[in-house]
C-alpha cells in the first residue's frame, strides 16, 4: 500500500517534470538575441536538466506533504509533541503567577526595545503595531461577526485624514493662540475613533442583508469610494499631494529630536495596543461578543433567539472601524505626512491576510500575524520584489497545512476516550472558566 | 381570550403567495399542532408568526396584541421563542453557550441557572456534553439542544418546525414524551409543526391541516386521528 503510494508519486512527480521542462522551454531554455534585424536563437541546453530536476522534488515534496497532511487528520488533534507543548504552556499561562510573571516581562521588552534597538528598529516597530491595531479591529468583524470587510482601509484613512485635516484647518488657530499643535493629536486620538465608528455604522446600513461575496465587494467598493473622495477633493484634502507637516505629539510642550520622538510614538503605540487588546478581550466575553459569534454561526437562528441582527451588525462595523481610526492618527503622527496611496485595497488586503494566516478570532493570532506580515518585508529588504509571490505562497501554505492559522482561537477542544466520567472532559482544563 | 391567534394572514415570497388567509388559534397551555405536505406552507407559517417573513395581510395576535409588524427580538421578548427547522444550533458554540444564547434577552441571571439545570433535568444528555461544540452532537442531541435553546427563553409559547426532521423513530418519540412533559409541567404552550402527522397529533389537543397554503380542517386532534381522509392522506394508513 505505501509503495504503491510511493511509486504513484514519483511517477506523477516525474510526469510533471517532463510537462514542465516542455513548457518552460521557450522562457528558459531559448534565448532570442537580436543583432543587425537577425534573430540569433540560443539553447541552453545546461539548464533543461536543472529544470526538471526541480520539477520533480518540488512536486514529490508537495505531494508528500499533502499526503501526511491528510494522515495527520485522521489523527486527534490532542497527539504529537507540540500539541503537547502548547497545552502544556496554555495551563502554565492559567496560573496566576506564571501569567504576571510573563506579562511583566513581555512589557519589560516591550519598553526597553527602542533603547536595546536604534531608531531604525523603533520605527519598523512603531508600523507593525499600528497593523496590530488594524488586525484586531478587523478581527473583530471578519472573526467574531464572520463579516468580510474589503473595505478596512478606509476607516485607516478616515482616523488618519480626521488628524491631517484638524492640523490643516485648526492647527493655524492653535499655532497663532500660543497652543501646541501636539496637542491636536490627542484631540485626533478620540475624534478620529468616533468618527471612523460612525463612518463604520453608515457602511453597515447598505449591507444589513449582504454576505459572503457580496458584502466583500460592496465593502471593496466602499473603500475605494473613501480613496478616491480624497483624492479628488484637492482644495479640502490636499488631492493625491496629500496633507504634510503633520506635527508630533504633544509631549510636556517639548519640540523632541527625531529618535526621542519616535522614542515616544513608540510608546504611545504600545498602551494603545494594550488598551485594544484588553478592550477586544473584554467584547469577546461579554453578552455582545457572543451575539456576535452566534450571529456568525446562523443568522436565522440568532433572530429567533431576540437578537436584533440590524443593530448587531451596525456594532461590529463600528467597533472594527473604531479601532481603525485610532490606528490611522497614529500613522499620521509617525509619518507627519498621509496622502491617499497610503490607504489603497492593498492595505486592507494586508490586514485581512495578517488575521487569516494568525488565525481568524484569535487575538494572539491577529497581533502575530500583523507582526509576521509587517516585520518580516521589513529585515528581508532583499527579497522586495518577490514578496507578492512570497505572500502568495505563504497563504496557500497556511490555508492547506494550518487551516486554523499559525496562532488559532482556543475555542475548548474535548476527546472522547470511550469512559462515562470521561465524556466531555476539557483538555485545557477550565481555561474558559479561568478568563471569567 | 386566545393566546395566539392568526386571523386571515397571507405571506408571499416575491409574487408567489405562499399563505392564503390562514386563521387560527392557540389556547394557553394547549399543545395545538399543524400538520400539511411538504410545500403546504408550514414553516412560512412559522416564519410569519415570528417575524422573520413579512406578512402582507392579516392579523398575528399575541395576547390581542398585534405582532405582525413587530421586528423577530421584539416578537421574542413577548414570550414567543421558536426552534427554527432543521434545529440551526450555532455549531461552533458549547452545548453551555447555545443554550445561554437562548436566553440572550434575560437579565434574570438567577432564574437563567434555576432553568439551565430544570432543562439539563429534561435532557441529561445535554448535561453530559454541555462543554462540547454543538456541531459535534448526533442528530437527535441537536434537537434537544435546539428546544432546550428556546426553554431557555422561557417562552409563554414553544414554537417547533418539524422536531422529527431526520431524526430516529426512537428519538423521535423520546422527544415528543418531552415535548408532552414540558406542557404539562412547565405550563408552556406549544405549537407544532410537523410532517410526522400520527406522533403530533397523539401528543396535541388540537390540529389544523394545511394544505397549499390555506386551512383545509380543525378539529380537536382525537378526531382528525379517527377523520378517514387524514388517515389517507398524512397518516398513510
Amino acid at each position: 500500500m505505501e509503495r504503491n503510494k510511493l511509486l504513484r508519486d514519483l511517477r506523477s512527480s516525474a510526469i510533471i517534470a517532463a510537462w514542465f521542462s516542455v513548457l518552460l522551454f521557450p522562457l528558459l531554455v531559448m534565448k532570442v538575441s537580436v543583432t543587425g534585424g537577425q534573430a540569433l536563437v540560443r539553447f541552453r541546453w545546461e539548464r533543461l536538466p536543472a529544470i526538471a530536476v526541480a520539477a520533480f522534488v518540488l512536486s514529490f515534496a508537495w505531494r508528500r506533504a499533502l499526503e501526511w497532511n491528510e494522515a495527520r487528520g485522521d489523527k486527534p488533534s490532542g497527539s504529537g509533541p507540540i500539541a503537547a507543548l502548547t497545552v502544556k504552556a496554555r495551563s502554565a499561562l492559567a496560573l496566576r503567577p506564571i501569567r504576571l510573571t510573563a506579562t511583566l516581562v513581555l512589557l519589560a521588552v516591550a519598553a526597553a526595545y527602542p533603547f536595546a534597538l536604534g531608531m531604525y528598529h523603533t520605527n519598523i516597530m512603531i508600523t507593525a503595531l499600528i497593523y496590530v491595531i488594524l488586525a484586531l479591529g478587523l478581527n473583530l468583524v471578519v472573526g467574531l461577526g464572520g463579516l468580510l470587510n474589503l473595505g478596512y482601509a478606509a476607516f485607516f484613512a478616515v482616523g488618519a485624514y480626521t488628524y491631517g485635516l484638524l492640523w490643516k484647518y485648526a492647527g493655524p488657530a492653535f499655532v497663532s493662540a500660543g497652543l501646541d499643535p501636539g496637542w491636536l493629536f490627542w484631540i485626533a486620538l478620540p475624534t478620529a475613533g468616533v468618527l471612523a465608528a460612525i463612518f463604520g455604522a453608515l457602511l453597515s446600513l447598505p449591507v444589513l442583508r449582504l454576505r459572503g461575496d457580496y458584502l466583500a465587494i460592496i465593502t471593496l467598493a466602499f473603500g475605494e469610494i473613501v480613496r478616491m473622495v480624497l483624492q479628488n477633493s484637492g482644495e479640502v484634502t490636499g488631492g493625491a499631494t496629500g496633507i504634510s507637516l503633520i506635527p508630533r505629539p504633544w509631549f510636556f510642550g517639548l519640540r523632541l529630536p527625531p529618535r526621542q520622538a519616535a522614542t515616544y510614538i513608540y510608546y504611545i503605540a504600545v498602551a494603545l495596543v494594550a488598551l485594544t487588546v484588553f478592550v477586544v478581550r473584554r467584547i469577546e466575553d461579554s453578552r455582545v461578543g457572543r451575539a456576535l459569534e452566534a450571529m456568525r454561526e446562523d443568522e436565522i437562528a440568532c433572530e429567533a433567539m431576540g437578537v436584533d441582527l440590524v443593530r448587531n451588525k451596525l456594532i461590529t462595523f463600528s467597533l472594527g472601524a473604531f479601532w481603525a481610526g485610532i490606528a490611522g492618527v497614529l500613522l499620521a503622527a509617525q509619518t507627519t505626512y498621509i496622502n491617499p496611496d497610503s490607504f489603497t485595497l492593498w492595505e486592507s488586503i494586508t490586514v485581512l491576510m495578517a488575521v487569516v494566516i494568525g488565525g481568524t478570532g484569535s487575538i494572539p493570532g491577529a497581533i502575530g500575524g500583523a507582526l509576521l506580515l509587517k516585520l518580516l518585508p521589513e529585515y528581508f529588504r532583499p527579497l522586495a520584489q518577490y514578496r507578492m509571490l512570497i505572500y502568495g505562497i505563504a497563504m496557500i501554505l497556511v490555508i492547506i497545512f494550518k487551516p486554523d492559522g499559525l496562532l488559532p482561537r482556543n475555542r475548548k477542544k474535548y476527546t472522547f476516550d470511550g469512559s462515562p466520567s470521561a465524556v466531555g472532559a476539557p483538555v485545557a482544563a477550565g481555561d474558559q472558566e479561568a478568563r471569567r | 381570550m386566545a393566546l395566539m391567534e392568526l386571523r386571515d394572514v397571507c405571506t408571499y415570497y416575491g409574487n408567489i403567495q405562499a399563505l392564503r388567509g390562514i386563521s387560527l388559534s392557540v389556547e394557553e397551555g394547549e399543545i395545538v399542532t399543524l400538520i400539511g405536505a411538504n410545500g403546504a406552507g408550514k414553516t412560512t407559517t412559522l416564519m410569519s408568526i415570528c417575524g422573520i417573513a413579512q406578512i402582507r395581510s392579516g392579523q398575528v395576535l399575541l395576547d390581542g396584541e398585534d405582532i405582525s409588524r413587530k421586528s423577530p427580538h421584539s416578537i421574542v421578548a413577548m414570550g414567543l421563542s421558536q426552534v427554527p427547522e432543521g434545529r440551526r444550533i450555532f455549531p461552533q458554540l458549547t452545548v453551555l453557550e447555545n443554550l445561554d444564547m437562548g436566553a440572550f434577552l434575560r437579565r434574570d441571571k438567577a432564574t437563567v441557572r434555576v432553568d439551565l439545570e430544570e432543562v439539563f433535568d429534561l435532557f441529561p444528555r445535554l448535561a453530559e456534553r454541555r462543554n462540547q461544540q454543538g456541531g459535534t452532537l448526533s442528530g437527535g442531541e441537536q434537537q434537544m439542544l435546539a428546544i432546550s435553546r428556546a426553554l431557555m427563553a422561557r417562552p409563554r409559547i414553544l414554537l417547533l418546525d418539524e422536531p422529527s426532521l431526520g431524526l430516529a423513530p426512537l428519538i423521535v418519540q423520546n422527544i415528543f414524551d418531552i415535548l408532552k412533559r414540558i406542557n404539562e409541567e412547565r405550563r408552556t404552550t406549544v405549537f407544532l409543526v410537523e410532517q410526522n402527522a400520527n406522533m403530533a397529533l397523539k401528543i396535541a389537543d388540537k390540529g389544523y391541516v394545511l394544505q397549499n397554503g390555506s386551512i383545509k380542517m380543525a378539529d380537536s386532534a382525537e378526531r382528525l386521528l379517527a377523520n378517514e381522509e387524514v388517515r389517507k392522506a398524512y397518516l398513510g394508513l
